[in-house]
């Protein structure tokens, strides 16, 4: 383990050091800086595969001179697939990169964009490789500064300042809830090394262990953009350059489920009660449903691609939530299931996810505009861009036979087998959260439907459109990749299960991947092959044979004739692009059905003719939705915050011979204090 | 399951499985258009005419517009081959399916939704507001059912210890861990039965007899498609119809169906699902002709009153059982 890690290091280092050595010549920047990214992610992607097929942890410690604080590192199970995932997504996100670059040229620097990408995949491995609280602390705080600073890439513009801004907030609030979570620990164990934590889950007495749960859930939520925590996340990541947002929303807010299993799994070893799971599982159910609505209603490509961040942490938390209750009440097989599902999602959505930003990023890059309202066509002008984004969008809508369905499906049987449960609670509440995802997985085919249609179908709906070009090629081998995966992943889950079986067996000490492996591996099944299961390649296979009985049935029945092409009949008006469905309009159902959630408000002003109210002269519209926790949660409390900011400032009152007198005041309190 | 049975066997069920949706389909839609004539005092045509009709769209040449992109062309092959695959998962006349373990419920939705996406784009990609229109709505309209759909078949899928199709049909068939109480059942199945009036696109949800931009859906997402490809379309839509109603027969009522291999259990089999399947287009074609279609802002009443008692039939089955 020794060698590779250090040479990952090295090469990181390399990538942090090395652009900066060539000012102003942005091509060997750019080349330096990815070229080394890529080789180190080849590493972690080696290490992840070593650490995956390991049968016991490898670990390895470096001794500080700080009290507390050792460098150690150990690559179990969990660590491993996480940092197979973080590599992975790294690498495609290091070749798509080269590409995407080269439109920054001459605005920003891009030794410091190469460098700062290198320092914040560093930063990313070491939080999963961490195996020391105060190591992890530093690793998790390291990657939240180089995200912002990434954010804020494009720092002239003022709405990336205000969102570089709303991010570095959030994120320390949340960074202030792990600190508080990791000294808890801390008491109980004297320690700061994992080993310890590990220890102590059962000692630590009941509200204590509640106030971790809800400590560690908020502060790695704060992360994770759960709801109500996620509105950081429409902000930031449509600010980053695409490539970052891919890793952010793909791969940074995974470390938060990372560390959410280290804590509740590995450092409580899963003696939680029930409602810890139920929590879980609530969250989950709420962010997912919350998360695909707003997506609907937004028209940025990018910020729509965030929300869907949000929904898609949520059926991960769905499936580990499961995962919780199941394992409290001793249903130790269900509890895997459930876990297998979520981690397999997890791993689907940082896939999918990139891709699905790598694509959004060809079309800013192409068209220089994040608005799906003046996209329109663009398939025809970019086959290969609109090629891997109709895969990455089938994939998010868990349509069969791509990944995502797998996992979803997965999620879905451990929510349905809680009939098994004792608790008549539960077995309501779990097949309801199903419903929800369900409604999710529609809401979700909705979104892309209106995302993929609006923007590359139809005819061009302003002139960057009509002017739109494929992009250069290291971004559609990014793509590629990417897409590729995607129907791997979803068509040969027999190759995956049993590595994910690997890690739910070390958090729970129940191996399922025989059971779940039915018929030779070619059907999942959810423990009892009974109940259900699912044979994804045969699905593929019977999809390709009716379609290809279709062909058969056309070319039997004499359908022969060429075609014949002509215009979309547009009731005798030759057809523009302003007569087509808009992304509002499209929605506009769905606003209404669901105006309770949205509260949106229009507005609708008519400018008519000095010669009669019956004819308009110019019309506009405006509609928005209130963003609910904004204005009855966040709003209120900054109102609050800057109120009482406000009235503290009395004490501030800029004169030294107050202070002086404040620190006279304080030394004789404190002396009395300690006399 | 597919050990106990011959490769072979289990290839040529599938295959006949795949001809009697494709060759029963179009004389059901003739069969509900009959109907509806009948209803209206005129004598209609017959029910054989959908067979015309498919075989003339076939030999037309078709029109394609100039906007469009490969989504348009492609996707009547798509939404044909998702309808196909997603009904060799329900069983028609055996219970025990070959293709059982391929996928449960939730597959068989899904598989659906595959295609309902596609044709959303599709209606998009002509670029006529009448097809933006058509997915626009369709898109509210699957969003509403798909919930309804799964939470009422897990009410069955809990009684029968499965959410695969067969063998839910298979237990159900010989009476295997039946409830004495039939409330959750039939509260599923009038959910089943509204979800599936929804997803076919019949009266009271969507028309399939109407080109008034007011008020069409389907219709609307398939107005640019002419020949070969709206063949297709219109093939698929009728085995879509035609699965559902399998699955309502089926699931709620499989007495009949075969639960053994032999010849003689194969042709009752056979005999008993045509009569069932013509049983339910007889009574979709009088609802079609007794109900107006509904304002699409009221569609959401009636597709919430089937998860309402989706979720009735599951508690009830809860409570039942405890």
């Amino acid at each position: 383990m020794a060698i590779p890690l250090f040479l990952i290091l090295v090469g990181y280092a390399a990538g942090v050091l090395l652009p900066l050595c060539f000012p102003a010549r942005p091509r060997i920047q750019n080349l330096i800086a990815h070229g080394l990214a890529a080789v180190a992610t080849m590493g972690g992607i080696y290490l992840g595969m070593v650490g995956l097929l390991a049968p016991e942890p490898l670990a390895m410690s470096v001794p500080s001179t700080l009290p507390l604080l050792t460098f150690a590192v150990r690559l179990d199970a969990l660590s491993s697939l996480f940092l197979l995932m973080i590599s992975f997504v790294g690498l495609a996100a290091s070749i798509y990169a080269v590409g995407y670059v080269t439109e920054l040229y001459g605005r920003i620097s891009i030794g410091l964009l190469g460098s700062l990408y290198n320092a914040f995949l560093l930063s990313m491995t070491l939080v999963v490789l961490a195996d020391n609280g105060f190591f992890f602390l530093i690793a998790w705080e390291l990657m939240s500064l180089f995200s912002y600073f990434l954010v804020v890439t494009e720092h002239e513009k003022s709405d990336v300042r205000y969102a570089g801004l709303f991010y570095l907030i959030m994120t320390h609030i949340g960074t202030a809830f792990v600190i508080l979570t990791f000294l808890l620990l801390f008491q109980g164990s004297g320690s700061f090394s994992f080993d310890a934590f590990r220890n102590l889950g059962h000692p630590l007495p009941d509200n204590m262990r509640t106030m971790a749960f809800v400590l560690a859930l908020v502060g790695f939520g704060t992360k994770a953009g759960i709801v109500p925590l996620h509105v950081w996340l429409p902000y930031a990541h449509p600010a980053a350059p695409s490539h970052i947002s891919a890793l952010m929303s793909g791969v940074m807010i995974k470390t938060a489920i990372y560390a959410l299993l280290r804590v509740y799994f590995d450092f409580f070893g899963g003696h939680f009660p029930w409602w810890w799971g139920f929590v879980v599982l609530l969250i989950g159910a709420v962010s997912a449903l919350l998360g695909v609505m707003y997506a609907l209603m937004e028209h940025d490509l990018k910020s729509l691609l965030a929300y869907h961040s949000v929904e898609n942490i949520g059926i991960i938390l769905l499936g580990i939530g499961a995962g919780m209750i199941f394992h409290s009440y001793d249903l130790d097989e269900l509890a895997a299931l459930g876990l297998i599902g979520g981690l397999y999602h997890t791993i689907n959505h940082a896939v999918f996810k990139a891709l699905l930003f790598f694509g959004a990023g060809s079309l800013l890059y192409a068209t220089h505009t994040r608005n799906m309202e003046e996209y329109g066509g663009l398939l025809r002008r970019m086959p290969w861009t609109g090629g891997c984004f109709l895969i990455g969008a089938v994939s998010i809508a868990a349509l069969p036979p791509t990944n995502g369905f797998v996992s979803e499906w997965l999620v879905f049987q451990s929510l349905f087998l809680s009939y098994q449960m004792p608790s008549l609670l539960m077995k309501f509440m779990l097949p309801l959260a199903a419903a929800m995802l369900a409604l999710t997985g529609v809401l979700a085919l909705t979104c892309f439907a209106k995302a993929f249609g609006i923007s590359f179908l139809a005819l061009p709906r302003s002139s960057h459109a009509r002017h739109a070009e494929e992009v250069p090629w290291p971004m559609r081998v990014g793509m590629g990749g990417l897409s590729a995966v995607c129907i791997a992943l979803g068509l040969a889950p027999m190759l995956v299960v049993p590595f994910l079986d690997h890690v739910s067996t070390s958090l729970i000490g129940r191996s399922i991947a025989d059971k779940m492996l039915a018929l030779d591996g070619w059907a999942l099944a959810p423990v009892n092959v009974e109940f259900s299961s699912l044979s994804s390649p045969v699905l593929g296979f019977l999809l390709v044979a009716t379609a290809a009985l279709g062909l058969a049935l056309v070319a039997c029945y004499g359908g022969t004739s060429p075609r014949r092409y002509s215009k979309t009949w547009a009731c005798g008006l030759n057809l523009t692009s302003r007569m087509e469905y808009s992304a509002t309009g499209f929605v506009q159902p769905i606003k209404r059905v669901f105006s309770t959630i949205y509260q949106p408000t229009v507005k609708l002003e008519t400018e008519f003719l000095e010669e009669s109210r019956y004819f308009a002269k110019r019309r506009r519209f405006e509609f928005h939705i209130e963003p609910l926790f904004q204005a009855y949660f966040y709003d209120p409390l900054i109102a609050f915050v800057s109120g009482l900011a406000d009235r503290m400032r009395i004490v501030q009152a800029g004169s030294l011979h107050l202070y002086l007198a404040y620190i006279f005041v304080t030394l004789v309190v404190l002396l009395m204090v300690a006399l | 399951m597919i050990k106990d049975q011959s490769i072979l066997q289990a290839i040529a069920l599938t295959l006949a499985q795949a001809i009697i949706l494709l060759a029963v389909s179009p004389a059901i839609v003739g069969l509900i258009k009959k109907v509806k004539a009948r209803f209206q005092c005129r004598q209609g045509a017959g029910i054989l005419q959908p067979y015309v009709d498919l075989k003339k769209l076939f030999r037309k040449q078709p029109v394609v517009s100039t906007t469009t992109s490969w989504i348009f062309t492609a996707t009547p092959y798509i939404v044909f081959a998702s309808t196909v695959t997603a009904g060799l998962l329900v069983p028609i006349f055996v219970s025990q399916m070959p293709l059982n373990f391929a996928g449960n419920i939730i597959a068989f939705v899904y598989l659906l939704a595959l295609g309902t996406f596609f044709l959303i784009l599709a209606g998009l990609d002509a670029g006529s507001p009448f097809g933006g229109m058509g997915s626009s709505r369709e898109a509210i309209v699957a969003s509403l059912t798909e919930p309804a759909m799964i939470m009422a078949i897990f009410a069955i899928a809990l009684t029968a210890g499965s959410t695969n199709l067969s063998t839910i049909v298979h237990r159900t068939a010989l009476l295997e861990g039946i409830v004495t109480d039939p409330s959750p059942h039939l509260m599923a199945l009038a959910a089943v039965f509204i979800v599936a009036l929804a997803e076919t696109g019949r009266v009271p949800v969507d028309n399939p007899a109407t080109h008034l931009e007011l008020t069409m859906i389907h219709e609307a997402m398939v107005l640019e498609y002419s020949g070969r490809y709206l063949a297709l379309l219109e093939w698929a839509s009728a085995i879509k119809l035609l699965v559902f109603l399998t699955l309502i027969a089926n699931v709620f009522a499989p007495w009949g169906i075969a639960t053994s291999f032999t010849p003689m259990a194969l042709s009752i089999g056979l005999a008993v699902y045509l009569v069932k399947v013509a049983g339910l287009a007889l009574l979709i074609g009088t609802i079609e002709c007794m109900f107006a279609k509904l304002r699409l802002f009221r569609i959401t009443d009636l597709l919430g009153v089937a998860f309402i008692l989706a979720l009735l039939g599951l508690l009830f089955f809860y409570i039942l059982r405890s």
